[in-house]
């Protein structure tokens, strides 16, 4: 099984992703607070959008509503273990339960009635957007007020209930990280992920050689949908505090799909290494401004913009594509 | 029994008779052409036989059993492998991943499949453009790459759609004696729209020939150059034979 999965993967690529892995393992021990928790806001955007490009890189379907599912994933697990001192290991059951029957909601409404493209992108909105004000008048999770995790200082690590150090949390978004790569990698290599590329080229061809191409949608807005929620639990047990104005809000489903549409929309490698070099330098960036004791809000923002119209200009197919050919590496 | 039959079949887009009434028979085995003047209906039928639109009136029996209203893949599933006139690679894979999409209907294992769409590229005389993306071929490489998609879905019917134009004499003859083969040694049953006389008067056993919509002639090659309803609407304005 482990062998079959690297097949045909060019020995230089499983040295490189080895080395990467190692250094990332290794990280923490040289890290200080601050890059430790860089490095995990990385590697959650790595993970992240490895779970969005699975919609939009592999099958073809742009969701821009995506913080719908991070924030039903945190809100499930949250208010689980709240209310009921449930572990977030159990609420992640309900976390992805919830989040595949919004994701097939979603789907069975577009893919049903033949909604797609830009069209498609808004109804991903317009739920993100509804689970946002329907959030703020739930009063079961505080509403607009806000779930607070409770906190103390944590001197031992309780991976089952997720209460310990940004170590700990650090670690478990590398697993995830790591574990969203292989997942996808051999979704790709299944009989699945060649009819999904397929509906992306073209959905009448794809038809026509005998996919079910509303099956195969609904397949990957819901195995997305469920990836997803899984980052929102790390989500909410991390900051270990949630408002829907922000966890639903559109700016944070913008800002995980940066990731991929700069490093490679539709490559395995492109989520990881354009959460790197953005999240890597808008942080970066922000240091340098704070230690030259320049003050200007948006400057995150205004960056994001500038890479993307780089990327746009000079990329279109990502930073991983032609960083790919340079290594003669393939994908 | 027929292989593919069609009873009555009409199909309307907004008022214009696409297809009226429509019906004839491919025999299995059989190599049958449909022909007729643009926009005479040819490829609307293949698109009611290949579930994209249902008729609005009509039957459609494929093997006895009526597919009219199956989805495309319904259709593909059943039998029914089709080419597009208007091309349609996954212009961003490789031609092997092309095929390999069409070989996945017929053989579930992925690794299986991709050795049968080797196969068929080979026979298709693209192995050495495999690992290109299709995105990359001329269009006579992409009319080939279409027939080998649907080829190996392992159609009982084919359903070739002007796969022959724009290629060479020398390059239509290579394919015309491929079609030859996969009906002989393997009984696949092939119904072709062609506007190369050249292959169609190589390749058919018996022609439909149709016009804005109606079936106004069938038979073997011979008796449909000569019916005078023929050659007044369509051989007489463009002979190419
Ligand atoms: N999807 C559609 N919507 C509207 N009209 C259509 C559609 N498809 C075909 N038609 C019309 O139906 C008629 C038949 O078209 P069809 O494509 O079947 O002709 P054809 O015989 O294949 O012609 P050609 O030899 O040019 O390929 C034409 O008048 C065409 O404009
Ligand atoms: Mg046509």
């Amino acid at each position: 099984m482990i062998a079959r999965l690297a097949d045909g993967v060019p020995r230089k690529g499983l040295w490189l992703l080895a080395a990467l892995l190692l250094l990332l393992t290794l990280f923490p021990l040289f890290a200080s607070g601050y890059l430790l928790a860089i490095g995990f806001l990385i590697l959650y955007f790595a993970y992240v959008g490895q779970a969005w490009n699975v919609m939009m890189g592999f099958a073809g379907q742009l969701s821009l509503g995506h913080s719908l599912y991070v924030g039903l994933g945190a809100y499930a697990a949250a208010a689980l273990y709240v209310h009921f001192g449930v572990s977030p290991w159990i609420g992640l059951g309900a976390a992805i339960g919830i989040s595949m029957l919004a994701g097939a909601a979603i789907g069975f409404l577009a893919f049903r009635f033949g909604v797609a493209g830009v069209y498609f992108a808004i109804l991903t909105i317009a739920f993100a957007e509804f689970a946002r004000i329907g959030f703020d008048h739930f009063a079961w999770v505080r509403g607009s007020s806000g779930l607070f995790l409770p906190v103390a200082n944590y001197t031992e690590n309780d991976l089952w209930n997720l209460r310990g150090s940004p170590v700990m949390f650090y670690y478990l978004m590398l697993a995830m990280t790591a574990g969203a790569f292989v997942l996808c990698h051999a979704l790709l290599r299944s009989r699945m992920g060649y009819y999904w590329l397929a509906i992306r080229e073209s959905p009448e061809a794809a038809a026509a050689l005998g996919v079910n191409v509303f099956r195969y949608k609904m397949y990957a807005v819901v195995i997305s949908a469920a990836m997803t929620s899984l980052s929102g639990v790390v989500f909410a047990f991390y900051y270990n505090n949630l408002f829907p104005e922000q966890i639903f809000h559109i700016s944070r489903s913008i800002e995980l799909i940066l990731g991929p549409i700069i490093g490679g929309i539709g490559t395995l490698v492109g989520p990881i290494v354009g959460a790197f070099l953005l999240t890597g330098l808008a942080e970066g960036l922000r240091e340098l401004m704070l230690q030259l004791g320049i003050d200007v809000p948006g400057v995150k923002q205004v960056f994001y913009g500038l890479c993307l119209l780089l990327v746009i200009m000079f990329l279109p197919d990502g930073v991983w594509p032609p960083l790919a050919r340079k290594l003669g590496l393939h994908r | 029994m027929s292989r593919l039959e069609l009873r009555g079949v009409s199909k309307s887009f907004r008022g214009l008779k696409a297809v009226s009434a429509a019906s004839f028979d491919v025999a299995p085995g059989g190599i049958h052409a449909l022909i007729g003047p643009n926009g005479a209906g040819k490829t609307t039928i293949f698109n009611v036989v290949a579930g994209v639109y249902a008729p609005d009136a009509g039957e459609v029996l494929f093997d006895g059993r009526a597919i009219h209203g199956l989805r495309p893949d319904q259709v593909c599933a059943a039998g029914v492998g089709r080419t597009f006139q208007i091309v349609r690679p996954f212009a961003g894979l490789s031609v092997l991943d092309n095929v390999t999409v069409g070989a996945l209907q017929a053989i579930k294992d992925v690794p299986a499949a991709k050795k049968h769409a080797a196969g068929i590229i080979e026979k298709l005389g693209l192995s050495a453009k495999r690992d290109l993306p299709a995105s990359s071929l001329t269009l006579p490489d992409r009319k080939r790459l279409e027939v080998a998609r649907a080829l190996a879905t392992r159609p009982k019917l084919l359903l070739l759609d002007e796969v022959m134009a724009g290629l060479r004499p020398t390059e239509c003859d290579q394919i015309v004696a491929i079609f030859r083969e996969l009906n002989r040694a393997e009984g696949l049953t092939i119904l072709l729209i062609e506007h190369v006389m050249r292959a169609v008067m190589a390749l058919a056993q018996r022609i439909v020939v149709l016009h804005h919509g109606e079936v106004i002639a069938q038979g073997t090659p011979d008796e449909v150059v000569r019916d005078p309803a023929v050659l007044e609407s369509y051989l007489g304005e463009e002979t190419e034979v």
